[in-house]
């Protein structure tokens, strides 16, 4: 008795493969349309790449006279600075919103708004935020502070008070059934239980500061983006260059301080 | 000493844990509530200081009548109350020293809780009463880097050291072997003794109850059905605690129907899980 | 008998040490870095004042302005999913190079970790400053400076997943007499793939956020609106522009969640 030739198909996620297919074509028209909308002309596409090849002639390599090479350590020094102080500020703040945001500890209105408040801080862009702050309080790097802290807070806020709901909630009980105050009672029985992430996720969001801090100063909230910015404006590559160079070198020292203090204390 | 009256707790999903239970622990007498998961064991006693809050009845400790007191003064009656947990609830990263001394907490302020400065006096005791229950040489270990039995111990430190006039205790045995749980149960009712404070122990092996007790006390479906002394506790009763049956005193029958063995009933049972947080 | 006052303490002495060292070299950072910035002594009530007085201005946000904000919008979501794209398909070469196990020698081994280290260092805004000279001012200068931007990220996280492969299961597939691509596409990209999927799509979300700012250097999308607003004291346009953009980027991340909890 002859049975029918048996296939095989690969085996899909998708409920069939009709709905597979359908699925990559919607995202390839929703590509298509995307290119177009973004003005995807081949011509200009090897343009660009064109003009960008002769732009890394312009950039390389990279000078600045003894003046401008002043003022990029003493505005580096300032963006620096900014992230040390904000950084501070930014994670002292975040410890009240975080015991406010946490489910297991927070009264629900109380909860519902400290959250409310941590998704806006991690919904806007850094330079959006430079920008108003500076609208608000004026250009320098006060408005960089006030940026840097509003954003650490949305970061380290949500994170804390994840590892907040996560402890042990029995030990706090146990604390509590001594007769211990509210305050003793965060204090001894749920600040032990969190400390361990705190040092780590610290000196991983002052990595992350330091990086903002080389740029909100494109609109105008302190440190060296606005020297980057002038120096564009003037179509003075070379010196964009070192700009550039100074900023992932301090990038990258910071990254690789976090790194060796996370290993150190996780 | 402690006279609870019709206590009640019924929970938001409905679940009624406790459908008025009225008892008492007198004088520095030790008594073991028995019963099946789910009977509302845990739930009286996290009642009794309000870490769980009754739904109604009346719970009076030396003529304070805790279900009225405010916060700040429950606080100050939950010094005198000393709790032991099934799980022991150490605070894990802790050390030991700092485990035991935060039974003094209800003492001092939140700026020394901080900084960790107990009076000399609390530290002091508290060497002694780690010394009493064996773990004289562990107190800066962390508490993590203990055994079942030795976390027990630690827990029954904590309470001690706060000087109280009962000493709740919640299923100490379930996660421990049946050696460490002999230990253990002896040595809580030493320092009860020593210290004539009396003892409200949960707790599901029945053989512990019988050994260690004064006075037992059965509860089945949040209602208390038996009360009285080990020698009491007969079959009949054992099963009306068990399972619920109606039988009366007196079974004339009593052809070998299945399992009627007093170490049958309370095999191993999971902690119950009537306490709400 | 009188025995002595047993003592205890919480840390022994070196560490007591070490973490009073610790608070004080913070204070002292923070209050020489605050002296460097000459800020100059600011009223506390000053700054929070500032900020309620921008945000009141803010109220109610400009409901009428929003046709006007869909076109960039939707622009915005376009840079940033070609970016994107773009990324996943680069970062693919750069995370073999990236990875011990896949790169042919040492110095495409640098070279991919010099591509992904200038990639990742540099910011998405500055790099939409680089390419809006190369490309001219638009979109299409935005939509590269995040391709060029999340090519250091996914090439990056994506090279170390590249590292923790079974090596057994590429042997297997070798043994057969594949082709090094047959090799890619059937040994390793089969065992990165839920991982890379659940990168593109967390990349992509972080994408929207940058793409939003992207205007404000002349890289397209909503920013030049924004940018436009802000500069013209139009506080109630710019909440309703804020308010959409918060609303975006709650969609995508709630879109981001459910995608990656499929792909497992």
């Amino acid at each position: 008795m002859a049975t029918g030739e048996r296939t095989w198909q690969r085996p899909t996620i998708f409920r069939t493969r009709r709905v597979k297919w359908a699925v990559y074509a919607g995202f390839l028209a929703f590509f298509v349309w995307s290119a177009v909308g973004i003005g995807f002309d081949p011509r200009r596409v090897l343009q660009g790449i064109g003009n960008t090849a002769v732009l890394i002639g312009d950039f390389l390599p990279p000078d600045a006279t003894a003046r401008e090479l002043n003022r990029i350590i003493a505005k580096m020094l300032e963006s620096v600075a900014m992230a040390m102080v904000a950084t501070v500020t930014g994670i002292a703040v975040s410890i009240p919103v975080a015991f406010m945001a946490a489910e297991n500890i927070s009264p629900k209105p109380l909860y519902a708004l400290n959250r409310g408040f941590i998704s806006i801080s991690r919904a806007l862009n850094a330079i959006i935020v430079a920008i108003l702050a500076v609208k608000a309080v004026g250009f320098g790097p006060l408005a960089g502070i006030i940026t840097i802290t509003f954003k650490t807070v949305g970061f380290f806020s949500k994170l804390l008070a994840e590892d907040i709901e996560d402890i042990d909630m029995g030990a706090v009980d146990a604390v509590r059934a001594t007769g211990s105050s509210p305050i003793q009672t965060l204090l001894y029985g749920v600040v032990p239980q969190i400390i361990p992430r705190f040092a780590g996720l610290s000196v991983y969001r002052w990595d992350i500061n330091i990086r903002t801090s080389t740029v909100i100063g494109i609109v105008g909230a302190g440190g060296i983006g606005s020297v980057l910015l002038t120096a564009f404006n003037r179509y003075d590559y070379q010196y964009v260059s070192a700009i550039l160079l100074s900023i992932i070198v301090v990038v990258l020292f910071a990254e690789g301080v976090s790194a060796v203090v996370r290993r150190r204390y996780q | 000493m402690l006279h609870v009256t019709n206590l009640q707790k019924t929970y938001h999903s409905g679940d009624e844990a406790l459908r008025g239970v009225t008892t008492s622990v007198e004088g520095s007498e030790t008594v073991a509530m028995i019963g099946p998961s789910g009977a509302g064991k845990s739930t009286f006693i996290r009642c009794v200081n309000r870490l769980t809050e009754p739904s109604g009845g009346e719970i009076e400790l030396d003529d304070t009548e805790l279900t009225a007191l405010g916060d700040d003064d429950l606080r100050a009656a939950r010094r005198d109350i000393g709790m032991i947990f099934q799980e022991y609830n150490l605070i894990e990263r802790l050390t030991v020293m700092e485990n035991v001394l935060s039974g003094r907490l209800g003492y001092v302020s939140a700026w020394q809780a901080f900084r960790r400065s107990f009076p000399p006096a609390d530290i002091k005791r508290a060497y002694e009463i780690l010394e009493q229950v064996g773990l004289g040489e562990m107190a800066d270990k962390r508490v993590d880097e203990l055994s079942g039995g030795q976390r027990q111990r630690v827990g029954i430190a904590r309470a001690v050291i706060q000087e109280p006039k009962i000493l709740l205790v919640d299923e100490p045995t379930s996660s421990l072997d049946p050696e460490t749980s002999n230990t253990v149960m002896k040595l809580l009712t030493n320092i009860a003794a020593d210290r004539s404070i009396p003892v409200l122990i949960n707790i599901h092996e029945v053989n512990l109850a019988l050994e260690y007790a004064d006075r037992i006390v059965g509860v089945h479906d949040g209602e208390l059905v038996f009360e009285g002394t080990p020698n009491d506790l007969d079959e009949p009763a054992l099963d009306r605690v068990y399972r619920g049956t109606d039988i009366p005193d007196t079974t004339t029958d009593g052809e070998g129907s299945t399992e009627t063995d007093d170490q049958e009933a309370p095999l191993t049972t999971t902690g119950s899980t009537a306490g709400g947080v | 008998m009188s025995a002595e006052q047993p003592s205890w303490q919480r840390f022994d002495r070196r560490r007591r040490i070490g973490r009073f060292l610790a608070v004080l070299a913070v204070a002292v950072v923070v209050v020489a870095s605050w002296q460097f910035m000459d800020i100059g002594v600011v009223d506390p009530d000053t700054v929070p004042r500032e900020i309620a007085d921008l945000l009141t201005r803010m109220y109610p946000p400009d409901v009428a302005y929003t046709p006007q904000i869909i076109g960039p919008l939707i622009e915005t979501i376009h840079i940033a999913a070609l970016g994107t794209v773009g990324a996943l398909v680069l970062s693919i070469p750069v995370a073999l190079l990236a990875a011990e196990n896949t790169t042919p020698n040492a110095a495409t081994f640098w070279l991919g970790k010099l591509i992904v280290t200038v990639s990742r260092s540099v910011n998405t805004i500055i790099w939409a400053l680089i390419f809006v000279v190369a490309f001219g001012s638009g979109p299409l200068a935005g939509a590269v400076a995040i391709a060029f931007r999340s090519v250091g990220f996914l090439g990056k996280l994506l090279g170390e997943e590249i590292e923790e492969i079974d090596f057994g299961q590429l042997e297997a597939v070798r043994a057969t007499g594949a082709s090094s691509l047959q090799l890619l596409l059937y040994g390793i990209l089969p065992q990165v793939k839920p991982a890379l999927i659940g990168l593109v799509i967390y990349r992509w979300d972080i994408n929207i956020r940058d793409s939003t700012v992207l205007g404000f250097v002349g890289a397209g999308g909503i920013g030049v609106q924004l940018f436009q607003s802000v500069n013209a004291f139009a506080w109630q346009s710019t909440a309703m522009i804020l308010l959409i953009i918060l609303g975006v980027v709650v969609v995508t991340e709630g879109l981001s969640a459910y995608t990656r909890g499929l792909v497992r």
